[in-house]
């Protein structure tokens, strides 16, 4: 799906965790963003998206909606209401939970 | 005047050009080979006919409609760019490349020698490189290797080879070889993937499973269903070493099915039950046949596959399966063909 330029990262997201069919996902995914399942595997639709709501880019600029790595995660967590792993363990070992 | 005839390629990668009369005439022996040995329904004749136009189709590379594109997921994915390509980069930047270079949707951090029996030795040593990799990336990164089990044997390993004791007509000790090798198979995964879990990995990847045959199928069985009990927050996938399992052993059972000589929509069921959350099957590519012979054959069996799995399937695309050709550096035009059908035809979840 293009990963990070598109939304092919969270549609797996939601494979993983909650074993869901590719069109279970993408639906899921599609109606958490609010865009169609066009928009969802559209690299510059879902560029805006992602930047908007700080879900991870990939491309990097230096403000603060360019999130990345893991504080993209702690948003992807969020939005999709699911557990990430490594989320889960940075937050034990900097004392947030 | 000379029927016309359209580019496609063997199995090996090389080119041939075909004639429709003679394209059919493959694609139908393909899909009744897959049916003959897997006791599976045909295609239909709407995906016969749709198979033909995805083969025949105009252009050098295909692709589906805007909006039905599909997810990935790797084995070895970022030791690639190290290994194949001979490009030394650290696997953490390597992830990040696949990522944001790439575009994957996913990707494994893997040791060069891709095994769990050897990555024991410096697991905390991978899980520094995939702690790393999950600090860096956003998309979802699993540890993957393969349950490997011919390394269990001596003079590297613990236990008696069983392809030396075979020949010798020493059954019974090689039966229970391979039983001795399945445990410390186990026991190195679930070691392995305590250490991925400590660091946060998004899934294990428990590549080519079933290459040593049935006993190395049930090492994979028997860890997912270990790793799930003892980190249920960490992910397993489950991808296949070949179409069917071989019957090394062959008394050998999980969940009261014996596993040798289970093709993908049989062994697709016994990753369910064990606990997997993606289950990528295989179709070996035969290189001295034509791409319409195996890609029939290859949604034949994959069709079956998706229609009774109820977790996502990641159709293993790679060199020499599933319709690609055993070659290194793998053409286009065929790739995204076997990916075009594998999407529309056969209802694939991921690659």
């Amino acid at each position: 799906m293009g990963g990070v330029r598109t939304a092919g990262d969270l549609v797996l997201r939601m494979q993983l965790s909650h074993k869901m069919k590719i069109d279970e996902a993408k639906k899921f995914v599609a109606e958490k963003l609010n865009v169609t399942l066009e928009e969802l595997c559209d690299v510059v639709t879902m560029s805006e998206v992602r930047e908007e709501l700080g879900l991870g880019l990939a491309h990097v600029e230096p403000c603060a909606e360019a999130n990345i790595g893991m504080e993209a995660k702690f948003k992807i967590a969020e939005l999709l209401g699911i557990k990430i792993n490594s989320v889960e363990r940075f937050k034990e070992r900097a004392g947030m939970k | 005047m000379q029927d016309k005839k359209y580019f496609t390629r063997m199995g090996d990668g090389s080119i041939v050009h075909m004639t429709e009369a003679e394209i059919r005439e493959d694609m139908k022996a393909g899909m009744e080979d897959a049916v003959m040995r897997g006791k599976i329904d045909p295609l239909t004749d709407e995906e016969f006919e749709h198979l033909y136009s995805i083969i025949t189709m105009p252009g050098t590379i295909v692709g589906v409609e805007p909006g039905m594109q599909i997810v990935t997921t790797s084995d070895s994915g970022s030791d690639k760019i190290n290994t194949k390509c001979g490009i030394p980069v650290d696997r953490a930047v390597n992830a990040m490349l696949h990522e944001r270079i790439l575009g994957c949707d996913s990707v494994d951090i893997g040791f060069s020698d891709y095994n769990y029996k050897t990555v024991k030795g410096v697991a905390k040593r991978e899980a520094t490189v995939l702690k790393h990799a999950l600090n860096r990336t956003t998309m979802p990164l699993f540890y993957g290797a393969m349950p490997n089990l011919g390394f269990y044997t001596k003079p590297d390993g613990p236990v008696d080879n069983w392809a030396v004791l075979l020949p010798e007509g020493k059954i019974k000790e090689s039966l229970a070889a391979q039983e001795e090798a399945v445990e410390h198979a186990v026991r190195d995964i679930v070691y392995v993937a305590e250490q991925m879990n400590d660091v946060g990995a998004d899934g294990i990847n428990l590549d080519t499973s079933g290459a040593a045959g049935d006993a190395d199928f049930l090492v994979s069985l028997k860890a997912t269903e270990a790793i799930k009990e003892r980190f249920p927050d960490l992910n397993v996938e489950i991808g296949m070493a070949g179409e069917f399992v071989l019957g090394m052993h062959g008394k050998l059972k999980y969940d009261d099915t014996r596993l040798a000589g289970l093709y993908p929509h049989k062994q697709v069921k016994l990753a369910e039950k064990a606990g997997a959350s993606i289950f990528g099957p295989v179709v070996n590519t035969n290189c001295n046949m034509t791409f319409p012979w195996n890609m029939a054959r290859v949604c034949t069996f994959i069709k079956a596959c998706t229609a009774v799995a109820e977790i996502p399937v990641h159709a293993n695309t790679g060199m020499g399966v599933c319709g690609v050709p055993m070659c290194e550096n793998l053409p286009g035009d065929i790739v995204s063909r076997v990916d075009k059908a594998l999407v529309e035809i056969c209802k694939i979840d991921g690659l």
